[in-house]
């Protein structure tokens, strides 16, 4: 699998193998029996299945939330997983690698729309103006920069949205992990953010990834990961309407 | 790195505002009470300081004259003068009772220490030393020198038992070791007031004596009225204070008076010693045991403030730690809103207790090294009290942001 991408995989985000099984005994559950997946940088790819199947699971594993059971995770030529950490500060890796979107765009409620977008940044160790200046460029390409003084309570959903997808791109991580991110909006707004990611993966070089139950936007991906009972398919998408 | 905690308290400054304030007056409280024993204690100072003795002469066996009731003859003044390094001696009698006065329409009754004192001018033993306004006693009776928290004015005329006194001094904080105000009056009027009775009471005396037999035995004549004058006669006061010479040890002039006039006597700092550890003592446990509930009330409401605001903001800090802040970021964050908490509550405390000290009838004494204490005691509390919210944030799991 994956030939067509193998002269880039140095820099996409691959698993292999990848096992997750929550908890002990009787009562542990093989959310994921061992799935495959590669996503090239510039790539948005979609991965669906019916609820329960381990997509949320497997978003988890790759953000470096949870630990997988087995297998092997890369980011580029690093091995991040293979039958245990490989990394030692997960937190770092999260904060400069990898980029999240959530269905729920949780924003932080007590910082203005610059500076919950500037944090990441911040975080890096970026000086305040500097890190605001990252922040506004961004903004500006989602177009809110001229919410960007504003309250997240001020905001409509899909502005909220908009900032969420500015705050997981803001670090130019070489991954975005975005879970439902389409759930809350219309579909006139599910398609912009779509837009949105498609255009980012471009201009940045990220690999997205997007979990998805919403029919409108299935279409959109060029590649699809099928996931069945933690097992995955690949399928050739549609690809329809971004090029 | 912008600060977390400063914007966090800006964007919920009311929740942050309002428990400041509640917190603040609780710490104003904690204060005040700490005041209070200080003022207790500065009361006891005052009392001393105002006598002018270096020597308490006292009923032998007894705490006197403000501890416990003493009584020695007014004579024994006589003999102590006479004693090697005494400068000055002077009998002095304390009574705490209603003082009556006039006001219009009516009367009012103001209780306070009646100091009986030799009407001898400033300096002498007993003699109120700064006077506000107005003189010293002078006439041997019915003059008075008060406290102007007693409340008399100058002129004004009133009464204590059956007799009628006129202010003719005012002081400033001369008060009793119980905070009343003292009311200085010529001891032989002291005297009488402390064994006065009434008319019906003397009448009754009288007849008691008479039906006395052996009081009253035919064929004496004069027995039975010798008999009467005595018992209405009172040659006694309840202690004699002693200026020493200058340059005499006062242990060393209380040695022999103890000895040969089988009276106890106390030096300043035996007396400070009487009044702070004895008689205030039990009061002062009291207030302890007040600042201690208040401490840990005072934790308990910084700590369930600070855990139930750090719980509103879980998802928050699970979204902060996802995107990868640091513990020792998220810790800071939760510490140094818990100190703002605290500060805000120093502030308000110091304030409130500054502004309603002054009305407490007793003295209040607000020193800056109790506030010092508290404010580290705040400051300590604030933290232990944030520790409990540190270890929840810390528990988060960042998962929780993806959620499901
Ligand atoms: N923390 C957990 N402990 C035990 N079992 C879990 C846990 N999280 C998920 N599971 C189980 O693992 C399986 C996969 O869950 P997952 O959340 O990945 O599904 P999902 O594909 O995201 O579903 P949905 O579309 O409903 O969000 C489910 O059977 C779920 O019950
Ligand atoms: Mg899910």
């Amino acid at each position: 699998m994956d030939k067509q991408y193998s002269d880039s995989s140095e820099r996409g985000i691959r698993i292999e193998g990848l096992k997750k099984r929550y908890g002990h005994g009787d009562t542990a559950v093989d959310a994921l029996k061992g799935v495959d997946m590669y996503v090239a940088p510039g790539e948005v790819v979609g991965l669906v299945g019916p609820s329960g199947s381990g997509k949320t699971t497997m978003l988890k594993c790759l953000g470096a939330v949870i630990e997988p059971t087995a297998g092997r995770m890369t980011l580029g030529r690093d091995v991040i997983y293979d039958d245990g950490w490989k990394i030692p500060d997960l937190r770092t890796l999260r904060r400069d690698k990898i980029g999240f979107v959530f269905q729920a765009p949780y924003l932080i409620p007590f910082l203005n729309v610059t500076d919950n977008v500037a944090l990441l940044p911040m975080l890096a160790g970026k000086s305040n103006a500097e890190a605001r200046k990252q922040a506004i460029e961004l903004l500006k390409a989602l177009d809110v920069e001229h919410r960007s003084s504003a309250m997240p309570s001020q905001l409509s959903g899909g502005e909220q949205q908009r900032v969420s997808i500015a705050r997981g791109l803001v670090n130019h991580p070489p991954v975005i992990l975005a879970d439902e991110p389409t759930a809350p909006l219309d579909s006139e707004r599910a398609m912009a953010v779509i837009r949105i990611l498609n255009q980012m993966a471009r201009q940045f070089d990220t690999a997205i990834i997007v979990v998805t139950h919403d029919e409108k936007i299935i279409p959109t991906f060029k590649r699809i990961y099928h996931i069945r009972d933690g097992v995955t398919y690949e399928e050739a998408g549609e690809g329809r309407g971004f090029d | 790195m912008i600060s977390l905690a400063g914007r966090d308290i800006l964007h919920s400054w009311g929740k942050f505002v309002f428990t400041g304030i509640g917190l603040g007056l609780l710490i104003g409280v904690t204060l005040t009470m700490a005041g209070v024993y200080r003022g207790m204690v500065d009361d006891a100072n005052v009392l001393l300081d105002n006598s002018g003795a270096d020597l308490w002469v006292v009923q032998q066996d007894t705490l006197g004259p403000y501890a416990e009731p003493s009584s020695i003859y007014d004579d024994t003044y006589r003999g102590i003068l006479g004693m090697s390094g005494v400068a000055r001696a002077a009998n002095v009698t304390y009574l705490t009772m209603q003082v009556r006065q006039q006001v219009d329409g009516g009367t009012r009754d103001v209780r306070a220490m009646v100091v009986g004192i030799t009407p001898d001018g400033p300096g002498h033993p007993g003699q109120p030393g700064y006077l506000v306004d107005g003189r010293h006693l002078t006439r041997g009776h019915y003059e008075a020198v008060a406290d102007i928290a007693a409340g008399f004015a100058l002129g004004e005329r009133i009464r204590i038992r059956r007799n009628e006194y006129t202010v003719v001094g005012l002081t400033r904080r001369m008060v009793s070791s119980g905070g009343d105000p003292m009311v200085f009056i010529p001891i032989k009027d002291a005297q009488e007031a402390q064994f006065l009775k009434d008319n019906d009471a003397i009448v009754m005396q009288r007849a008691r004596t008479a039906q006395n037999p052996a009081l009253n035995r035919p064929g004496v004549p004069g027995l039975l009225d010798a008999v009467i004058a005595s018992q209405s006669t009172n040659p006694t006061v309840n202690a004699v204070l002693v200026q020493v010479k200058h340059g005499a040890d006062p242990d060393a002039v209380a040695e022999p008076i103890r000895r040969w006039k089988r009276l106890t006597v106390y030096t300043r700092a035996q007396m400070q010693d009487i009044l702070i550890k004895k008689l205030i003592a039990t009061a002062a446990k009291q207030i302890a045991m007040f600042l201690v509930i208040l401490a840990i009330v005072s934790a308990a409401i910084v700590a369930f403030i600070i855990y139930t605001l750090t719980m509103g903001k879980i998802r928050e800090i699970a979204v902060l730690k996802l995107i990868g802040t640091k513990n020792r970021t998220i810790a800071a964050m939760i510490l140094q809103q818990a100190i703002a908490l605290g500060l805000i509550g120093f502030v308000v405390g110091k304030i409130s207790a500054t502004f309603w000290a002054p009305i407490f009838p007793k003295y209040v004494l607000l020193e800056s090294g109790d506030a010092i204490r508290g404010f580290v005691a705040v400051m300590v509390i604030c933290v232990l009290a944030s520790v409990l919210a540190i270890r929840a944030a810390l528990k988060v799991d960042p998962a929780e942001a993806i959620g499901g």
